[in-house]
């Protein structure tokens, strides 16, 4: 069955080798590792052709270029699209110099990032606050006018909050691949970019919610959804139906026995796996809608795992001293499956399923 | 005195004419190349030649031409950056202004030499009248049979076109520039791959400034060992020179690579000097993106050695005592200049000039400028000094492009060499903000 297999190449990570298919980027051979080793990846997102290198959130120092030129690379290189070399040497968490440069990057996107988390609903699963959280530090240094920008309306569905915006392109790009016709882009230079759509067109397509799934922070936001609820106190179900329009199967996200949210599902790095139509997303919230195959394995970037934000269980990185020494650790001894049983009808769920992350018994 | 390579037939009435400018010897390199050369003997002659990519980064273009791919079946195409915008220099503009001959002559050469049919002159949104000018020119070229299908009956064909920018710098960055050519918005490419193997629609493409694709033309006249005897070293022949500021004659200058900086500055044939009853501070020796020097480092080395106009000499010393040659924007400022009001300047620049891409220039570009403001206008604490010298480190080297660096570079270096300046306007505001208001302290005047 195994007919001629390409040559795979052997990279080093952070001292740990790896074997992957020439071609693939450091950040995937990385991911392949998994943990802490994978860098931070704030606007690549697999699925999306031709997205990454725009945050820098993923550089990484190339010690040796590989074995036949071991050379290192001059400058930092971001993780997401260089493809790796037989023999290539790697840092990422190991060097000082790369910590540094990510803690800039967390700096450089929160400077115009409105710290309004406690309202926006992203926050739970927001890449940039586990990107801040992980690598950022506990102060600002920025005491100018954050940057804002006037609302627009862009349909019905979807709510596009441009102030929150790191101008990641996922949504450009997912709306260039995922949908017949992409009405919305990048507008205007620099810090005054914005995405927004031709004289405010509605974004207005079978697919076009896709673009809330991708986006890593609270700018683009379900409006079914909005101001419903926090993630955190919410119980994510696989469940799938007959689709004439997409694959149907979807995360539904339920509060107590109500529906209260639709999204695509999502691996471990937060990327959706297939794209879910705008019917499956905005109109199917009732549980007759649904046929539900059980709990959603719950990703390691989202506060419904437990423990997620617990000082001593972030991977060790120099960051974690400043977190620890700032955070007053309160011991919380509930129990993430306990939440989920008492909000969901007991017998149709089981309890959250353990996470990585989760400590040893 | 000094060798004129582009600008020898400068002041011949009419030279903007194809007669005038054939007259004067035009086109001889597309005869001789086309009639008697081989593609890569034209190639072999800009190796030897040496010359370096007159755009600002300096990297040899023979090197830059021998590295294009040439898959079968794909064309290739050659594109001249004429997007020049960098604050300070404007020679190419004056170039393509006066003589665009000669830049269609070069083109011709340098297509053929590399075997593109179709070439693109990318030029600055805001020169319209340039681009009509060029464009008249190149309808006389293929009146004269130099354009065209069939040059000179060698069965070589080229398009030439002018393209008019939209108006941004970035487009200068040759990937923002082949994106924009492609009727995108233009955002730098992620590197690689490089466009020598997939440039304008994906396929192997050089991009070469104005002045690189000028000199072609007598390299071809006069062979590659010719031009590699002018200049000094790994920096060979002659670069136009955009002179600005409080200097007695500003203007665009050819000088042969080599000649001392203090001469340049203060010889009749050239600058002519300071304007009377002043004296320099400091010089931005190659565009407003290059570090800054002092007026003690801009003329001499560490070692007391005169600097010379070359790549290497004013480079050396590193970032610490040194600056670069760029792009040619030589803007001097006299005491009378304030060091942080320029700075401040420059930086408005590149904040609004950033595309916005990635995330250390889109934000970092606009903080530096907002404390820089500051700064200026008198309400700046003695922090902020480290803090800009901390973003600049932090935007320098971690962009998709070089405009990053081109941002860090004049702000690091204006604090590296007037700290005390910088220091002077938060600890006296109300004088700094004094109109016309310049630290008078100890500096090293020349």
């Amino acid at each position: 069955m195994e007919d001629i297999k390409p040559q795979l190449v052997k990279v080093t990570i952070d001292g740990i080798e790896v074997e992957v298919e020439p071609g693939t980027t450091i950040l995937q051979a990385a991911r392949k590792i998994g943990g802490n080793v994978a860098p931070p990846a704030m606007c690549y997102y697999q699925p999306l052709k031709g997205s990454g290198g725009k945050c820098r959130a993923c550089l990484v120092r190339v010690a040796a270029g590989s074995a036949k030129d071991p050379r290192p690379m001059p400058k930092l290189v971001a993780s997401c699209i260089t493809p790796v070399q037989d023999g290539m040497i790697v840092e990422n968490s190991t060097n000082e110099q790369v910590l540094t440069t990510r803690k800039a990057i967390v700096e450089f996107l929160l400077i115009n990032h409105p710290l309004d988390c406690p309202v926006c609903d992203q926050a739970g699963e927001c890449d940039l606050q586990n990107f801040a959280f992980n690598h950022g530090m506990a102060t600002t240094r920025y005491e100018e006018e954050r940057r804002t920008f006037e609302k627009k309306d862009i349909g019905p569905y979807i709510q596009l909050h441009m102030t929150r915006c790191i101008l990641c392109y996922r949504c450009v790009y997912t709306a260039d691949q995922i949908t017949q016709k992409r009405v919305h882009g990048v507008l205007g230079r620099g810090d005054a970019s914005e995405i927004s759509t031709y004289i405010e067109k509605a974004v207005d397509n079978d697919f076009s919610g896709n673009v809330i799934d991708v986006c890593p922070v609270g700018a683009l936001t379900d409006k079914t959804y909005r101001f419903k609820n926090r993630v955190w106190f919410t119980k994510p179900v696989d469940a799938h139906r007959d689709c004439p329009t997409c694959s149907g199967k979807t995360t539904v996200w339920y509060r107590g026995d109500e529906v209260i949210r639709v999204t695509a599902r999502k691996n471990e790095w937060n990327e959706v796996t297939e794209f879910i139509c705008n019917t499956c997303r905005f109109e199917k919230k009732k549980t007759s809608d649904w046929v539900i195959e059980g709990p959603t394995k719950i990703s390691r970037s989202s506060v419904i795992s437990a423990n997620k934000y617990r000082g001593d269980l972030i991977k060790p990185d120099f960051q974690r001293k400043l977190a620890a020494a700032t955070y007053t650790h309160v011991d919380d001894e509930r129990d993430t499956s306990q939440l989920g049983i008492q909000q969901l009808t007991p017998e149709r769920f089981a309890p959250v399923l353990p996470h990585a992350n989760d400590p040893e018994p | 005195m000094g060798k004129k390579i582009l600008l020898e037939h400068i002041n011949v009435p009419g030279i903007e004419t194809y007669d005038v400018y054939r007259k004067q010897g035009g086109y001889t390199a597309v005869e001789k190349a086309i009639k008697t050369m081989s593609p890569e003997g034209v190639v072999e002659e800009v190796k030897k030649a040496g010359v370096r990519g007159r755009g600002g980064a300096g990297f040899p273009m023979g090197m830059k031409w021998s590295f294009l791919a040439k898959p079968e079946g794909v064309p290739r195409y050659l594109v001249c950056n004429a997007d020049e915008s960098e604050p300070g220099t404007f020679k190419d503009h004056y170039l393509m202004k006066n003589i665009p001959h000669l830049l269609i002559e070069g083109m011709i050469v340098s297509s053929y030499a590399l075997g593109a049919n179709k070439s693109f002159i990318y030029v600055r949104g805001e020169l319209m009248y340039v681009i009509r000018i060029l464009e008249k020119a190149i309808a006389e070229a293929k009146a004269a049979g130099f354009l065209g299908k069939n040059i000179l009956g060698s069965g070589y064909d080229l398009e030439l076109i002018v393209h008019p920018g939209g108006g941004a710098y970035i487009c200068g960055e040759e990937t923002a520039l082949l994106e924009s050519l492609e009727g995108k918005r233009g955002n730098p490419r992620n590197k690689p791959p490089f466009p020598a193997v997939k440039g304008l629609y994906q396929c192997p493409t050089v991009v070469n400034n104005v002045e690189s694709i000028a000199t072609a033309a007598w390299i071809i006249n006069n062979g590659g060992d010719a031009y590699a005897a002018i200049g000094i070293g790994r920096s060979s022949g002659t670069k136009l020179i955009s002179a600005s500021g409080h200097i007695k004659k500003p203007g665009v200058y050819e000088i042969e690579l080599g000649v001392p900086v203090e001469e340049f500055l203060y010889s009749d044939e050239w600058c002519g000097g300071i304007r009377d009853g002043h004296h320099l501070k400091a010089l931005v020796a190659g565009g407003s993106s290059v570090p800054i020097l002092p007026a003690n480092l801009i003329t001499k080395l560490a070692n007391g050695e005169p600097r010379l106009m070359t790549y290497e000499s004013l480079s050396d010393g590193g970032f610490q005592t040194g600056t670069m040659l760029g792009s040619g924007g030589f803007i001097v400022f006299d005491e009378t200049a304030c060091v942080v009001r320029n700075t401040w300047n420059f930086s408005r620049f590149y904040h609004h000039e950033s595309c916005g891409q990635c995330s250390p220039c889109r934000e970092g570009t606009g903080w530096m400028e907002k404390v820089l403001h500051r700064i200026e206008h008198g309400h700046g604490s003695m922090h902020d000094i480290d803090l800009l010298v901390d973003v600049a480190k932090k935007i320098e080297g971690n962009t998709i492009c070089p405009l990053g660096d081109a941002a860090a570079w004049p702000v690091a270096s204006a604090i590296r060499h007037f700290r005390d300046e910088f220091e002077w306007h938060i600890t006296h505001p109300a004088e700094a903000t004094q109109p016309g208001a310049v630290f008078k302290g100890e500096m090293a005047l020349v």
